[in-house]
């Protein structure tokens, strides 16, 4: 039982980077149906950018936090406008075969600036460990990953929820041909849904970093996909989907690696979700929704 | 019974004649998808406290009039202005600033949002104009189905509460000049009726209507003015009254 619930720590660590990164694929598609794949890469520029604010600017923990999530949601806004912004009325296809090559993109321009060689990723907090009852140990950094993350998580809860804003994400969700009619200026609402994806995707970088602490060009491609999949067994669209999504991978992950060898890990966590989408194709808080002519 | 009838009198109170100050001018506007010309050179206007009623058979133009007003779609030529300012330079999301909300056809509600939070959204570009909160209180004094449902998603709402809230939508943008786009449609008799009741209503409380509507004989009882559109042009046009029995629009329009 005390080995299952030490699991259960390490599978929340893992799952909030997971629904973290999640988050942004399900708001994009939410919005213009469109599968960000650049977004894995997203997350990698924004370990690396969150690297630079540690080691060059030597800024604390919490500065480098906001620092990464400022300059990623601004790369974000950038790619959503220049990229995609003018494919917004062409075929869906179009959309993500340029996504694709955004993220072919990204991975090389950090590659050829950075350097291939895989790179250290200084500890931002002290380290320490704490006893819980029942014989669990709990260390710093994953109080700090499932505390960061809980708090970003319940922030966008309530600005999706109980902003008029976040009402217009919906919005745009549903049906986008009418929301100018509200006074609504659709292109910028669909911006800052790229500002908010990509900056907690650069957030679960940083604290990728601080789990995992090497970092290199192509750490987004397996952690991107594996978050899409989170974001698909959820029910891709759904915001709460997507964190619930995340925290059942990084679950699976743990558990299966706990009670097999480690190799099998991928093997058996996706089998196991694959088979899901096979009996609730829509993900577990998806809906079917009415296709719009 | 008689209460929840449109008052068929009601055209006569503005005698079909001018109203107020002019508020939304079309001057030989024309409207183009691709090679097709949906809308030919429509000249038309709107004035303050007016209910103009835009009728016409399926595919004469008539939604395309208002999505263009709205901005929604671009015109190919022509001018558009409301109060004095010119519309072509607005985008859509715009428009509503000006004073211009519009309910489209098939309501466009937002199912996965609650009434209330429909009704809020239309307030997102308000600024300081007037009391957000009175105009929901008198929205929902209006619908006050939509009251006893304000927590509901649009989605569960009937086909008559949708357009209600559709409407109630459109008054809580703040305009002056609500465009309709079929307010009828799908709707049992009476329904229609109490829709079309409570839009002389809003009109009496100072909102100023264009209503688009197959439904000819139900417009032309409400409206002191109309337009009918065929294949993109404006045939016939005058006090609605007077339509009623003019015997082209009796024929073609209202099945007599």
């Amino acid at each position: 039982m005390e080995f299952w619930l030490q699991q259960t720590l390490n599978a929340l660590q893992l799952g909030s980077i997971y629904a973290l990164i999640a988050l942004g694929y399900t708001m994009v598609y939410g919005i213009l149906r469109l599968i960000n794949f650049a977004h894995g890469d997203i997350f990698m520029v924004g370990a690396f950018v969150g690297l630079a604010g540690a080691l060059w600017l030597g800024l604390p923990m919490v500065p480098t936090l906001l620092f990464t999530m400022a300059c990623t949601a601004l790369l974000g806004v950038t790619i959503e406008r220049l990229a995609y912004k003018p494919l917004r009325n062409a075929p869906r296809v179009s959309a993500v075969i340029t996504a694709l090559g955004i993220g072919i993109f990204l991975e090389h321009f950090v590659l050829g600036t950075v350097g291939a060689e895989p790179r250290a990723f200084p500890a931002l907090i002290a380290g320490g460990r704490f006893d819980l009852p029942g014989g669990l140990t709990v260390n710093s950094v994953q109080i700090l990953i499932i505390g960061v993350s809980v708090v970003l998580m319940l922030g966008l809860d309530w600005f999706i929820r109980g902003t008029l804003t976040g009402m217009a994400m919906r919005a745009i969700s549903w049906d986008r041909s009418v929301v100018p009619l509200m006074g609504i200026n659709v292109d910028r609402i669909i911006s800052l849904t790229f500002a908010i994806g990509s900056a907690l995707a650069a957030a679960g970088g940083v604290l990728f970093g601080q789990a995992y602490p090497i970092i290199d060009p192509y750490m987004g491609i397996l952690i991107g996909w594996k978050a899409f999949i989170a974001a698909v067994v959820g029910g891709i669209g759904n915001i709460r989907g997507a964190m619930l999504g995340g925290y059942i991978l990084g679950m699976t992950e743990i558990y299966v690696a706990a009670v097999l060898p480690s190799t099998y890990r991928d093997f058996v966590a996706f089998t196991l979700l694959l088979l899901l989408l096979v009996f609730r194709p829509t993900g577990i808080l998806g809906r079917v929704q009415a296709q719009k002519v | 019974m008689s209460e929840t009838r449109p008052d068929p009198k009601h055209g006569l109170a503005l005698g079909g004649t001018v109203a107020g100050e002019p508020l939304l001018t079309l001057e030989d506007v024309h409207v183009s998808y691709g090679n097709i010309r949906a809308v030919r050179g429509i000249s038309m206007e709107v004035r303050q406290g007016e209910i103009v009623t835009l009728i016409g058979a399926n595919g004469a133009g008539k939604t395309t009039t208002l999505r263009a007003i709205s901005r929604l779609i671009p015109i190919a030529q022509g001018r558009m202005s409301y109060r004095g300012r010119d519309l072509t330079r607005y985008p859509a999301h715009q428009v509503v600033g000006l004073g211009i909300c519009h309910v489209p056809e098939g309501r466009g509600v937002f199912a996965n949002l609650t009434v209330r939070e429909n009704l809020m959204l239309a307030t997102y570009s308000r600024r300081g104009k007037g009391d957000i909160n009175q105009d929901l209180e008198r929205v929902y004094s209006t619908f006050p189905r939509l009251a006893e449902r304000r927590n509901q998603y649009a989605g569960t709402l009937s086909g008559g509460e949708q357009q209600m809230l559709a409407v109630g939508r459109a008054l809580m943008t703040g305009g002056d000049l609500m465009l309709l786009d079929e307010p009828s449609m799908g709707l049992a008799p009476i329904l229609v009726e109490e829709i079309f009741r409570i839009l002389v209503e809003i009109n009496r409380q100072g909102t100023t209507l264009l209503l688009v509507e197959q439904n000819a004989r139900m417009a032309l009882q409400i409206a002191h003015r109309a337009y009918v559109l065929e294949t993109g042009a404006i045939r016939v046009s005058g006090p609605a009254r007077e339509l009623l029995d003019d015997p082209r629009v009796r024929e073609a329009y209202l099945g007599a």
